[in-house]
């Protein structure tokens, strides 16, 4: 069994230290649209690390009885049932939300965190590291998705969960909403800054000059 | 035929895969370092969504649908919880034979696409591609339409973000930003000008 230390890392690593979308570019892709309010990407973030985690755990214990010719269909078939499982879950318990997400639910399919980590992580480690990997990957994916939106939701519509924070103008109040904000390029400049933020603190993961 | 046109435009401009969905941006950023190369890539995304779409359209209209499967003696079937599975094995399926047709036939073609091809079955706009004429009920026609239309998007998209990253080469980027950062915000700043069409009709 793994140490303790080492399990610490491989859960939290991925959050600031080697986080999936700042650094390694993967999963930008289905997400971004889903961050204009923070209900739908909460709901978001959760279907993610559960299907990462899971579809880590179940490859990981397959792993010695996969051929490597094959890998990648077992890899998308494990993937692709779990994402159906998510779907049909959410269209039973939260259909308003489901409806809302649209196409971003099946979107999880193709997200490169999930493929990523199966490939790179879970076809060699053992299981219960697989677990912890999907689970830290996961989060790292939710940390960056949750303050996109909470800067969208927030100063796009003064309001946070639904909930009004900051009266807006044209209800009688005095915060006059950044209209930029509900518009999908605005979460690529947050996004922008946030890599800006993380490199500032961590000099490490500046890129070389070309 | 007009509600084809329209159908075209608001594909490759207003409803841009890349900038207004978000689709396909791991391949978008990290193979966008070059014109020619995102040209090449561009391509290969256009020949895939123009196939798989209105195969995918096909499958789901004869297979997948509730009450589709009457020809086949199964009125009541209902298989529309398989939709995922079976369009991304349509897509992987689909890919890997124009691969290999490409090879046999066309190597000149094959050498040009050929790495980008592998990289295709993973590519989100091909599969948010597919779901979207699920979701908006596009008829067999209209697939053909949106699906060439929204590959012509998305290689535009690649193409202007390669041309604008290779001029950033000799700009003073901030250390921070360098790289990705930069990136990220010239996507954002591409997709600020194509939300000026959409005041467009047509």
């Amino acid at each position: 069994m793994a140490s303790a230390k080492e399990m610490k890392s491989v859960l939290f690593g991925p959050i600031f230290a080697n986080n999936p979308i700042a650094l390694q570019i993967l999963g930008v892709c289905s997400a971004l649209a889903v961050t204009s309010k923070l209900e739908n990407t909460l709901v978001m973030c959760i279907a993610l690390t559960f299907v990462t985690a899971l579809s880590n755990l179940s490859i990981s214990i397959i792993r010695n009885h996969i051929p490597s010719s094959v890998r990648i269909i077992v890899q998308m078939t494990i993937i692709a049932s779990l994402v159906i499982v998510v779907d049909q879950l959410l269209q039973a318990y939260a259909y308003n939300i489901a409806q809302e997400l649209s196409v971003f639910v099946g979107l999880i399919i193709t997200n490169c965190i999930v493929m990523g980590r199966a490939e790179a992580f879970a076809m060699k480690e053992k299981p219960g590291m697989a677990l912890l990997d999907g689970l830290g990957n996961g989060l790292g994916y939710s940390v960056v998705l949750l303050t996109v939106a909470f800067f969208r939701e927030l100063f796009g519509s003064g309001s946070l969960f639904g909930i009004q924070i900051m009266p807006l103008v044209t209800e009688g109040g005095w915060y006059t909403p950044i209209g930029l904000l509900v518009l999908p390029p605005s979460a690529f400049f947050i996004i922008g800054g946030f890599i800006w933020v993380l490199r500032t603190f961590r000099p490490e993961q500046v890129e070389a000059k070309e | 035929m007009e509600h084809y046109i329209s159908m075209f435009v608001r594909a490759v401009f207003i409803e841009n895969l890349a900038l207004s969905f978000f689709l396909g941006m791991c391949t978008f950023l990290a193979v966008s370092k070059k014109v020619t190369t995102a040209i090449g890539l561009g391509v290969a995304v256009i020949v895939v969504l123009g196939i798989s779409v209105p195969i995918s359209n096909l499958v789901n209209t004869f297979v997948l649908s509730p009450g589709s499967l009457h020809w086949a003696g199964f009125p009541d079937a209902d298989l529309s919880f398989l939709r995922f599975l079976t369009f991304i094995g349509i897509i992987a399926a689909l890919v890997q034979i124009l691969e290999m047709t490409l090879d046999k036939y066309l190597p000149s073609l094959y050498n040009a696409l050929g790495i980008f091809l592998p990289l295709i079955t993973v590519n989100c706009a091909i599969f948010g591609g597919v779901l979207f004429m699920v979701e908006r009920d596009y008829n067999f026609t209209e697939s053909i339409v949106y699906g060439i239309g929204s590959g012509v998007g998305w290689a535009l998209a690649i193409t202007l973000l390669a041309a604008v990253r290779e001029k950033l080469k000799y700009a003073d980027i901030p250390d921070g930003l360098r790289g990705l950062g930069i990136t990220f915000i010239s996507t954002g700043l591409i997709g600020l000008g194509f939300m000026s069409f959409s005041g467009v009709s047509l």
